[in-house]
């Protein structure tokens, strides 16, 4: 467990922020793996918790999706795991609304996010509650000190970022493309355009949604981001040892491997950056 | 517009509906919204009279309200039938896909998007997108497209692409979250042409004011041919399109009993470990929770996850349902009652029999509930016919052969199938 505040994230250079479906492909398996993602310089991590509809993903996080399921994943599980996790960056549950919703007793997400605060979670994402429906999960973050984080998509226009950045906290997660997750070869053109529209809002801005490399790390940090979101280049790893029935120390070292590459990447990127004419914007 | 929207802002029907949806799909939803009050609630630029002359001219509205003589008799009671089996493509989706593939044009969009479960929602909208021009790609459940090979092959003909979905168990329920996938990685020139009174606003309001022409047809034709409004209607429920259309101007009518039949499969249990209801009763048995964009009843377990739903008819085999019709359960102002597998082939083949008409294996539901409940439904009652069966005829040769249906004719010359 951790219980780290998410500026902490952003406080000393570019953020990496990596991704792993929450039991996937089993609970002692992916503990070693999330504790690997640390060793190899998250400075926060996103943790999914599967939901069996999950629309805003791609086929690598759906199929990791289906292999927690299987494996017997829970809400409550969920929440043992972050609590046994040793890990000291700041944790992130990234889940889908109906997961919110149902916890506990009564209908609402307070219980959910009562139990999240208990564990040490730092926030949320939920890619299925746009601003228009984020008030209860908005007040109920407010009542234990949560963060939750908004998504900010290419087709987010002025209006609609004003309503995000008003409920949000913590970090904007911008989303480089339109679609859903997935690795990409090659970072969009439309990521530097994104973080340039985004320069006044006063929250740190991470970047997510296909990258899968220390160079787009860089090239997105590069471009300004405060930070870099990996998800399916790391899920890619824990399916290909799935496939192979690699033992979980090997793809942990994969996983701990391109972390490195990645956190690099982004630091790479930062000290590539033009510097600002007025003076470090920190 | 009348019913039972109680905001038609924001398309909440009493805590039900919403939009839950990526924040990437949310302009596009504004867009839709905006169009939708402007085109469909103020007919701007004669959108309501073109999408009625094409419902009239290519669609073949209106439907008739045929008394079924046989069934009047052996029921004892004025059974009438909403013909939308004769719509044009066999069922009454056509009214929506039409309608939203016209809108799409007006809104300048250049593609189509949809998903289908029992194909006629998919055969709709590939002929709606043929006729109006545009480019379509539906998709359809690996499982649904083994049961329903003739409307493939006629989405196919219409021109449209079908795409497979192997998700899940690969019926309707994986297909509309392949459909918002693709949705939101296309939005900007794509509309998606949801399948029936699902999804998030405007969507369940809108499909349900392409679908009310259902309603009303049919409550003008009643008071002509019996003289008054019916004491019932009965309508199949998945997403309940059919449903919503036939229920929709009864809504204020205190005297009208509506009741939405839903596919009791083959058991009213929900095994939470296996993750699986044997059954698509999402009005009857469900819970309250947020799906496809919506808040609304919906098979799921303790923890929140869809449960697998089952039904022999692909159309009704949806974990959710339409937030109003939830709504309208909640109030008391619709009954959900549900009628079995078995049950629905025996009326499936009761109905060939005795009236001339093949009823889609999602509108023998309806017919199954006639049966079993005719006597406490008072003395005159319309029965929405959702769709013809023609689309069904290999999947009832298959179910037929392998359950003792008391009054199917002599399979034995169909062992190696159609
Ligand atoms: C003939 C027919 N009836 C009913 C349905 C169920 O859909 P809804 O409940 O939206 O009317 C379908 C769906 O495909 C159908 O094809």
């Amino acid at each position: 467990m951790s219980d780290g505040d998410l500026s902490s994230a952003f406080a000393d250079g570019p953020a990496f922020v990596p991704y792993l479906a929450v039991g996937d492909p089993d609970y002692e398996s992916s503990l070693t793996h999330v504790e690997a993602l640390e060793r190899g310089g998250a400075d926060a991590i996103e943790l999914g918790l599967p939901f069996s509809e999950p629309i805003a993903e791609g086929p690598t996080i759906q199929e990791a999706v289906v292999r927690s399921l299987e494996a017997g994943m829970t809400p409550d599980r969920f929440f043992e795991f972050v609590a046994d996790l040793d890990v000291d960056v700041p944790l992130v549950c990234m889940t889908y609304y109906n997961l919110v919703y149902q916890y506990g007793t009564e209908q609402g997400p307070r219980p959910f996010v009562e139990r999240a605060a208990e564990v040490g979670l730092s926030g949320f994402v939920v890619p299925d509650l746009p601003a228009e429906e984020a008030g209860p999960l908005r007040a109920a973050c407010d009542e234990f000190g949560l963060d939750l984080i908004a998504i900010v998509a290419p087709t987010t226009d002025e209006d609609r970022l004003e309503k995000l950045v008003s409920v949000s906290s913590g970090y904007l997660y911008v989303q480089a493309r339109l679609g859903v997750t997935g690795a990409q070869a090659s970072v969009s053109g439309q990521t530097a355009a994104s973080i340039d529209r985004l320069s006044d809002v006063d929250l740190p801005k991470a970047v997510g949604f296909g990258i899968s490399s220390g160079e787009q790390a860089a090239t997105v940090v590069e471009a300004g981001a405060d930070g870099v979101i990996v998800g399916s280049a790391l899920v890619d790893i824990v399916a290909e040892g799935v496939e192979n029935d690699d033992p979980t120390g090997a793809v942990a070292d994969r996983l701990e491997s391109l972390a490195a590459e990645l956190s690099a990447g982004a630091e790479r990127g930062f000290e590539q950056r033009a510097p600002e004419p007025e003076g470090e914007s920190e | 517009m009348t019913g039972s929207e109680s905001r038609s802002g924001d398309g909440s029907f009493g805590g039900y509906g919403g939009q839950y949806v990526p924040e990437a799909l949310m302009p596009a939803i504004e867009e839709l919204t905006d169009a939708y009050e402007r085109y469909v609630l103020g007919n701007e630029d004669g959108f309501l009279d073109e999408f009625r002359r094409r419902l009239r001219d290519f669609g073949g509205r209106p439907t008739p309200l045929q008394r079924a003589e046989r069934l009047s008799e052996r029921y004892d009671t004025e059974v009438y039938l909403k013909r939308e089996d004769l719509v044009h493509g066999g069922a009454h989706k056509l009214n929506n896909a039409l309608g939203q593939v016209l809108l799409a044009k007006y809104m300048g969009k250049e593609r189509i998007v949809a998903e289908t479960g029992a194909g006629q929602h998919g055969t709709a909208t590939a002929m709606a997108a043929a006729h109006l021009g545009m480019p379509c790609e539906v998709y359809m459940g690996e499982r649904d497209i083994n049961r329903q090979r003739p409307n493939v092959f006629r989405m196919k003909l219409n021109d449209a692409e079908v795409t497979p979905v192997t998700t899940g168990r690969g019926t309707l329920k994986e297909a509309i979250s392949e459909t918002m996938r693709d949705w939101a990685s296309n939005v900007e020139d794509t509309h998606y042409v949801i399948g029936s009174v699902v999804g998030p606003h405007p969507f369940p309001s809108m499909v349900r004011d392409f679908q009310a022409v259902i309603s009303e047809e049919a409550r003008a034709q009643v008071r002509e041919g019996a003289g008054g409004l019916p004491d019932a209607v009965l309508a199949c429920a998945g997403g309940g399109s059919n449903t919503m259309g036939a229920f929709h101007r009864f809504v204020g009518d205190d005297g009208v009993d509506m009741y939405a039949v839903e596919a009791g499969g083959s058991s009213l249990d929900v095994d939470e470990a296996a993750g699986v209801a044997p059954n698509s009763a999402s009005l009857s048995i469900g819970s309250e929770g947020v799906l496809h964009g919506a808040r609304t009843k919906l098979l799921q377990d303790r923890h929140g996850q869809i449960v697998e739903s089952h039904s022999i008819s692909s159309g009704l085999d949806y974990a959710g349902v339409g937030p109003e019709l939830a709504h309208l359960v909640d109030e008391g102002r619709v009954t959900p009652v549900s009628v079995d597998d078995d049950a629905a082939l025996e009326a499936f083949h009761r109905l060939s029999q005795e009236e001339g008409i093949i009823p889609a294996l999602e509108t023998a539901h309806a017919f199954g509930y006639l049966h079993e409940h005719h006597a406490d439904l008072g003395g005159v009652v319309i029965v929405n016919v959702s769709g013809r069966g023609d689309k069904d005829l290999e999947s009832v040769i298959e179910e037929t052969a392998e359950r003792d249906v008391p009054n199917a004719p002599d399979m034995s010359v169909f062992e190696g199938g159609l």
